[in-house]
């Protein structure tokens, strides 16, 4: 059982349900019965249905699937950033069905890091600043000292005043796996984040990902289409028309 | 897609059927899309505020052309202000024309204790020739028509006199040293002047009744008509005979000529409507242009798959402007019933003052112009961005960054101009009047927009010291530099408006009306005649009237300067022309007057006597070019009279103090008719005494000028209150530029917004740098509207009414607060979606 006092969450909260966070043991992640289903022009559309898995703390876990196979929407819902239609989420101990929009936000804020395939930075921010938002969101302490620390592990301190547009593909997510780990999450959610580069920039920004990722002992939820990034993961959860059909571990490191 | 072309055998029927199919299905898919609706209003807005002032201004000039045979109330008169010659009459006579005689003067009305200065008009028999008199027993009852004019010894008293003296019909009236019966109420009389300028109410008499009052002396100001109707060529006879018989002040007024004055003002009253109409009108364009562009905007991917499967850049202009006409012709139309309903408020706040009966239904004329403006303020600010499409390349399917190439600002928005320009040149009337408008709106976007960017940069440096929230507002707008300057200075515009209708109006209304001491002069008694000068001194002096001042007031015309003769041709400026035509008043005074301030030369030492030296007024000095030591020939009752000027002076004509142009050393003017006046403050209470006053001295007038201010007051509190009324539309396109600014960069918003929450962002905080971003960009506004409020009005005050402009601080905070709190909420209402969305829906849509 882990018991680490963490300062960021002795900063107080006014949510309650992120309260129970500090010193749970257990899955990271863990999701029972979850179902999600839209109404589209032609009737109910079942995106996903019957989804059940933990993830342990520590773990790197690639969701694989076809497009429209539903692994976006997974990720969506495990990082709660959209609610389901039936079945439960539990991350970092808390239940998401239980917290609401704000709690959801406060939870993210304290143990949810992001890399999108679009990058998503604030374009009227410098990269420093882009770096800096999650930290202050969190009320960090000295959160410029931290975010340039940061841009110099991905190698962009000298790029800290630009703004995302003078930046190249490669580096605009360089800035953003930054962000992700500024907050020192406990997760980290990945949505195809070699998805919009070229294959030499794609291999550096997986291994600055993996690299990161073990050095902070982070879980990391990958979803993709890339079979060899996915195979640089623990464990592969694939997803077909919105049921998880197969589950692969790796018996050995990489 | 099936994209139409044409090709030479194609027939080009189907291929724009094709087209409409197709601008008509983009047109209703745009619409549910709300992609259209800003671009709807604001031209909604440009066309009812222009059908609204167009079908107002339509009706006046009904009313006007209706009346105009009636204006006379004849075809043609011959005004005097002395006895008419009386072979004018026989000369009417032997042409067969009709003929009938008024006299129109002003009186004190006694009944009672009570007293009223009305417009007297005496009236001989055939009067009116042209029209009819109405009457009623009763004030405010259906009056009837009657053929009679009042019989001797019998007055009609209009609904305000009869009123204002507490009267009714059989009552008894005093006038000057007679009394009369009142015999019907006066409702109607064609020859009258529209309400808006006649100050006094009216008495209608018999002109036999003339001597037994008393009241016509030599040197009363009187207004002598002869009346003519009959046959087109009788009159033009009269006419050619006549002309050259006419004394000086005396005029011929044909229909044409009638109430000059009126259409004259009424047209300068309808031009700047029309004008207050057209800053609605810029300003929705501004709205159209900004809507336009994000329109075009959001159309860039596919309009790209369009040229992708081969549409060709005509077609896909065709396509858009079509659909965009079809959205105007709809939008006009709505514009137009708005505009039409509008009307009648506008009829409401000034139809009573132009006409008594109701206005005539307008026409449809008006339709085309208000069309019209909707189509230009469409072309000129609506066009330019979507004409951009058809630059998209077909390769942004491929590659999202590419948009169409950068166009020079000059020809995006030079067709705007174009079509400013051309809508002011239109509205104003006057090319030169229009170029000052034009400039005006130049300069001061061009002033707002350096300052907005230059406060936007600013905003920069303040970006490292506040909390993450407020960071990222002061980012958003440092960002968006140019968009952000667009924005402050269309709210800026809006404000501007706001601030100058309600604070800057009401310190130019305080300035005046400061200007004007408390004790300022509320009464003149002019007519007094040489004979009672001292028995009014006694009289006054004895009512604790003491320090009242009596002046000899002689009329003499300017007829020579250096010993050159002076004609009304000499001169090219109309008041000149006028001064020269006319007779002016003319005094003898020993000491300079309190109000008075001796510019040039030297006031004649205390106990000057006699001839020979004069003091000019310098603005009369300046209008007919006269110098000190000039000599000036005056003609004053048939005899000459010289002098050199001596002195230049100023003089504070609104003081309501007696004031002369030129003015002469005691005795100067001795052997001259003259009459005499004076001006006092009479406190409210004592006002009996005047009535006591005029029946010792029956032939004196007195002019109550505190009725004729409060009048002159109302009848500019209407004007303002209609220009008011018209900038309520300049108010709604104000708030649709707003409305279209907050709408352009909210596909960013909702993005940002959604990044944040992604990140950990609570509402709240979100919230709070909206507002933070939306605040701060109102208070840039309301600071930029207030300092360009108070230049105008300090521009206005000091060249345009002349007074002193009365500084006033508490437009800052007006301005300022305005703007914090109007634009925070507007923009805190217009993000609302974005912040009710899950964040990932947001992501995943853009």
């Amino acid at each position: 059982m882990r018991v680490d006092r963490d300062p960021k969450t002795a900063k107080g909260s006014s949510v309650t349900a992120a309260s129970s966070l500090d010193n749970h043991s257990g899955p990271i992640v863990r999701v029972v019965a979850l179902r999600k289903q839209v109404v589209s022009p032609e009737g109910p559309l079942v995106i996903l249905d019957d989804i059940n898995f933990t993830i342990d703390r520590g773990e790197s876990v690639a969701v694989v699937g076809a497009s429209g196979s539903g692994k976006s929407t997974l990720l969506s819902l495990l990082a709660g950033l959209d609610t389901p239609s039936a079945g439960r989420v539990w991350l970092a101990g808390a239940d998401l069905g239980e917290l609401d929009e704000d709690g959801r936000a406060l939870l993210r804020a304290q143990r949810v890091g992001f890399v999108f395939q679009s990058f998503q930075l604030l374009l009227g921010l410098t990269a420093l600043e882009n770096v800096m938002l999650p930290l202050e969101l969190a009320g960090q302490p000295e959160p410029r000292r931290s975010a340039l620390d940061l841009l110099e592990r991905v190698g962009l301190k000298a790029r800290a005043r630009h703004y995302p547009t003078q930046l190249s593909g490669g580096e605009q997510q360089r800035v953003a796996i930054a962000r992700a780990f500024a907050g020192n999450p406990d997760v980290l959610f990945a949505d195809e984040p070699t998805g919009n580069l070229d294959q030499k920039t794609g291999h550096r920004i997986v291994d600055l990902l993996f690299d990161l990722n073990r050095e902070q002992g982070t879980t990391l939820i990958l979803v993709t289409h890339d079979a060899e990034l996915a195979a640089y993961c623990d464990r592969v959860l694939e997803l077909d028309d919105g049921r998880l059909q197969g589950e692969t571990r790796k018996a050995e490191a990489r | 897609m099936a994209v139409p072309e044409t090709t030479s055998d194609q027939a080009p029927m189907a291929y724009w059927l094709t087209i409409g199919r197709m601008a008509l299905r983009a047109l209703a898919r745009d619409w549910q899309a709300g992609e259209l609706r800003v671009l709807a209003v604001a031209l909604l807005i440009a066309v009812a505020s222009v059908a609204a002032v167009g079908f107002f201004t339509d009706r006046i000039q009904q009313a006007m052309e209706l009346k105009a045979s009636e204006l006379l109330g004849a075809d043609l008169v011959v005004a005097a202000p002395n006895l008419l010659q009386p072979s004018l009459t026989e000369e009417a006579r032997r042409q067969h024309l009709q003929t009938a005689e008024t006299l129109n003067f002003r009186s004190v009305v006694i009944a009672g204790e009570m007293t009223q200065l009305a417009e007297v008009k005496a009236v001989g028999p055939g009067y009116p020739l042209r029209g009819a008199l109405q009457v009623s027993d009763q004030p405010f009852a259906p009056p009837r028509i009657v053929a009679d004019i009042p019989e001797p010894g019998q007055v009609w008293l209009d609904e305000r006199l009869i009123q204002t003296l507490k009267l009714q019909v059989g009552d008894a009236v005093e006038l000057g040293t007679r009394s009369f019966r009142i015999g019907q109420i006066l409702a109607y009389e064609p020859d009258r002047a529209g309400d808006l300028f006649s100050i006094a109410p009216r008495l209608l008499m018999n002109l036999a009744d003339i001597p037994s009052t008393g009241l016509i002396q030599p040197g009363s100001r009187v207004e002598y008509r002869l009346l003519l109707a009959g046959e087109p060529a009788a009159l033009e006879m009269f006419k050619t005979t006549v002309k050259p018989l006419l004394k000086i002040g005396e005029k011929l007024q044909g229909v044409r000529e009638a109430r000059a004055e009126l259409r004259l003002a009424l047209e300068r009253a309808e031009r700047f409507l029309h004008l207050a109409a057209l800053v609605s009108v810029i300003l929705a364009g501004v709205g159209v242009a900004i809507a336009a562009r994000r329109f075009a905007a959001r159309h860039w991917d596919s309009v790209a798959i369009m040229r992708c499967v081969g549409a060709t850049q005509p077609l896909i202009v065709r396509l858009f402007v079509l659909e965009l006409v079809t959205l105007a012709a709809v939008a006009g139309v709505a514009g137009l019933v708005l505009g039409y309903v509008a009307q009648y408020g506008l009829s409401g706040v000034l139809g009573q003052l132009i006409s008594r009966t109701e206005l005539p239904a307008p026409s449809w004329f008006p339709i085309w112009p208000a069309l019209a403006t909707g189509f230009v303020t469409l072309l000129g600010f609506g066009l330019p961005p979507l004409l951009r499409l058809r630059e998209v390349p077909p390769l942004r399917v491929l590659r999202r960054d590419l948009g169409p190439v950068d166009t020079r600002l000059l020809a995006l928005y030079g067709p705007a101009l174009l079509a400013t320009a051309a809508l002011l040149i239109w509205q104003a009337g006057e090319l030169r009047l229009a170029l000052i408008v034009c400039a005006g709106v130049a300069a001061t976007t061009v002033v707002l927009s350096l300052a907005a960017w230059g406060l936007v940069k600013a905003l920069n440096l303040l970006r490292g010291r506040v909390g993450v929230a407020w960071r990222f507002g002061l980012a958003n707008i440092a960002r968006r530099g140019p968009g952000s300057a667009v924005q402050v200075v269309a709210l800026g515009l809006g404000l501007m408006a706001l601030l100058m209708l309600t604070l800057v109006r009401t310190d130019l209304l305080t300035s005046w009306r400061s200007s004007l001491p408390a004790d300022a002069p509320n009464h003149f008694l002019i007519n007094i005649q040489p004979g009672e000068v001292e028995g009014i001194r006694q009289f006054l002096r004895e009512r604790g009237l003491s320090s009242v001042e009596l002046y000899p007031m002689v009329r003499g015309r300017l007829t020579g300067i250096n010993g050159r003769p002076v004609e009304p041709n000499d001169y090219q400026d109309p008041r000149a022309k006028r001064l020269v035509e006319r007779e002016f008043n003319l005094s003898q005074i020993e000491r300079l007057q309190e109000d008075n301030r001796i510019v040039a030369g030297q006031w004649w030492a205390a106990g000057a006597r006699g001839q020979g030296v004069a003091s000019v007024e310098q603005g009369l000095a300046k209008d007919l070019g006269i110098a000190l030591h000039d000599t000036l020939r005056f003609q004053i009752a048939g005899q000459s009279l010289e002098a050199e000027v001596t002195s230049l002076r100023s003089v504070e004509w609104d003081s309501f103090r007696v004031n002369f142009f030129v003015v002469f050393p005691p005795s100067a003017l001795a052997a001259y008719p003259a009459t005499w006046i004076t001006s006092f403050h009479l406190p409210a209470g004592q006002k009996p005494l005047l009535a006591e006053l005029v029946r010792h001295y029956p032939s004196v007038t007195v002019l109550d000028v505190e009725a004729l201010m409060g009048k002159v007051r109302e009848i500019m509190d209407r004007v303002i209150a209609a220009v008011e009324y018209v900038f309520l539309f300049t108010l709604a396109a104000g708030l649709v530029v707003l409305y279209a600014a907050i709408q352009a960069t909210q596909d960013e918003r909702r993005f940002e917004s959604a990044v944040l929450r992604t990140l950990g962002a609570q509402r709240a905080m979100v919230r709070e740098s909206l507002l933070a971003e939306f605040a701060t960009l109102g208070l840039l506004a309301g600071v930029l509207a207030a300092t360009a409020a108070t230049v105008l009005g300090f521009v206005l005050s000091r060249h345009i009414f002349d007074f002193p402009y009365q500084f006033n601080p508490w437009i800052w905070l007006l301005g300022a607060s305005a703007g914090v709190v109007g634009v925070g909420l507007a923009g805190l209402i217009g993000a609302r979606s974005a912040l009710r969305q899950p964040p990932w829906r947001a992501l995943r849509e853009l």
